[in-house]
């Protein structure tokens, strides 16, 4: 059973003007991580706004977990190029913020806060946060920030994790480090993943399927399964099968470009 | 050698110093009479002499100001909030708002003593009508400031429209409120003190009318000085209180202010 479905969705931002995203069908399966690769514009933001409910598609049929997506999913964590912490708030009290939210825990929050708080601390240990829960977010380095943002994204337990271009703005290093991260945090307690990025060794890095998507109006150009093993080390971006993944990937972009 | 830190501290009060020694001098020095520009001690002794009256226009000037900027704070949270967070609203009341704000606000003192006859109540609503406009400003300028994604991170979380209000908007205008505050309680003052001296037999701005007419100098501009402190004092108090309670919008090199 497919968790995230796809049927000839196209959208249209304004009724009447061009489409962002024409006839896109795909589906994902539960616990599934898959990439969206393509050039600026070409509508990667828009599949996530459709996949989260936060727009309606214009044609065609979203399903997400068996149902049609009819309005903004209730529990869904997401985290883009910007870290979007909120700067009166402490890097605790920013990953705190989906329990003030998200039922059971917002209504439990009074009772259980101290529970809570020690989960989003167990968290924060996780991704090598300990001992900057109580500082601020500009206080944080970018890469810092965007732990932050990764674990606000996933502390209330959501099945689906929607990451728009979450390493965008970092260092090559710092942005390897985040790799692992993520790579962890899911290898460890699966969850379905939907990560937008335009840099394919990160693509086939972590996913378990790359979607290549056509300038817009975007349509899915290219499915492709990565068969690496996992657990993946950093050491398999060296090796020939992941060179010829990229390598193959960039083809297909190539010819976008050129059409 | 004073350090960098003291002399910051200090310096206000040189120049107020400085500001009064000049202009003892200037008025001794050139035997200015007093019925035209009285002398800083002669305005100390009026102020003396006339202690009890003073103190007692003073406080009503005082507790006046505060009704109307308790006012205008209420209504501009509530239109300003309303404005804000909703870009229909924005649309309809804007215009009216700026059109409104740019009548001076003495022109509205004869209408209020028709409706409400000479006295507090036309203080009070003059004060508020000058002295919302900022708060108004301020409040729908903090709230509509929402980056796009991070309304998309809090609506795919489930967050109601009230959610996201309580959650972002209202911490994220307070440092804005915060700076209205400062700008709308001096102007409250101003509200206030042109509405007594117009229509009121209370007040400073009474107090310094009937001075006037009297050709009492010396007491019109003690009642300039006490305006003047009245207004530093409230407003060095909610400066403190922006600082104290906003730091993080000044802490915050790239941050929402
Ligand atoms: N809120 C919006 N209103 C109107 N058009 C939009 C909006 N958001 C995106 N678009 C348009 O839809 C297309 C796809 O945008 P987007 O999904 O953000 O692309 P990507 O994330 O791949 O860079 C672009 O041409 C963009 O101009
Ligand atoms: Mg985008």
């Amino acid at each position: 059973m497919d968790f995230v479905r796809f049927e000839n969705v196209s959208l249209a931002y304004q009724p009447g003007s061009p489409f962002a995203i024409e006839d896109v069908s795909l589906s994902i399966r539960e616990n599934e991580f898959i990439s969206l690769v393509g050039p600026s514009g070409c509508g990667k933001s828009t599949v996530m706004k459709l996949v989260t409910g936060l727009k309606p598609p214009s044609k065609g049929y979203v399903y997400v977990d068996g149902r049609e997506v009819g309005g903004p999913q209730k529990c869904v964590g997401m985290a883009f190029q910007a870290s979007n912490l909120l700067p009166w708030r402490t890097t605790l009290q920013n990953v705190m913020l989906p329990m003030e939210i998200v039922e059971p825990y917002r209504s439990t929050l009074r009772a259980r806060r101290a529970e809570y708080e020690e989960q989003a601390r167990a968290l924060l240990k996780r991704v090598g946060l300990a001992g900057f829960e109580n500082k601020f977010p500009w206080e944080l380095s970018g890469g810092m920030q965007q732990r932050a943002s990764i674990c606000r994204a996933l502390i209330h337990k959501p099945r689906l994790l929607m990451l728009d271009e979450p390493f965008g703005a970092l260092d090559a290093f710092t942005r390897e480090e985040l790799w692992c991260m993520v790579r962890d945090l899911w290898q460890e307690e699966p969850f379905t993943v939907v990560l937008v990025t335009h840099d394919l060794r990160e693509a086939v890095f972590l996913a378990d399927t790359v979607y290549v998507m056509s300038k817009r109006p975007g349509r899915i150009l290219v499915k492709r399964e990565i068969d690496l093993p996992r657990p993946r080390d950093l050491e398999v971006t060296y090796t020939e099968p992941f060179a010829a993944y990229v390598h193959e990937l960039r083809e297909h972009i190539g010819h976008i470009r050129e059409s | 050698m004073l350090s960098q830190k003291t002399l910051i501290r200090l310096a206000p009060w040189l120049v107020i110093l400085a500001l009064g020694i000049l202009w003892e001098a200037v008025v001794v020095g050139f035997q200015v009479p007093e019925f035209l520009f009285p002398s800083l001690s002669a305005v100390w002794r009026s102020t003396l002499t006339h202690w009890d009256p003073i103190m007692m226009h003073a406080t009503q000037t005082f507790l006046t100001t505060l009704a109307g900027f308790g006012i205008a704070v209420v209504v501009g949270l509530v239109l300003g909030a309303a404005v804000g967070s909703s870009p229909v609203i924005y649309k309809a009341l804007y215009p009216l708002l700026v059109g409104f704000n740019s009548i001076p606000k003495v022109a509205f003192v004869p209408v209020l003593v028709v409706w409400f006859g000479i006295g507090t109540i036309p203080a009070i609503l003059t004060a508020f009508l000058i002295s919302f406009f900022p708060v108004v400003v301020n409040v729908a300028t903090g709230l509509a400031t929402l980056e796009p994604e991070l309304e998309d991170v809090l609506r795919s979380l489930g967050a109601s429209r009230l959610d996201i209000l309580k959650k972002v908007g209202l911490p994220r205008a307070m440092p804005y409120f915060f700076a209205s505050l400062k700008v709308a309680i001096t102007l409250a003052f101003v509200g206030s003190v042109i509405s007594e001296t117009v229509a009121s037999n209370l007040g400073i701005g009474y107090l310094m009318m009937a001075a006037s007419s009297s050709m009492d100098m010396a007491l019109v501009f003690a009642g300039l000085i006490v305006i003047g402190i009245m207004g530093v004092v409230m407003y060095e108090l909610f400066a403190f209180a922006e600082r104290r309670l906003t730091g993080w919008a000044h802490r915050n090199p790239n941050g929402a202010l």
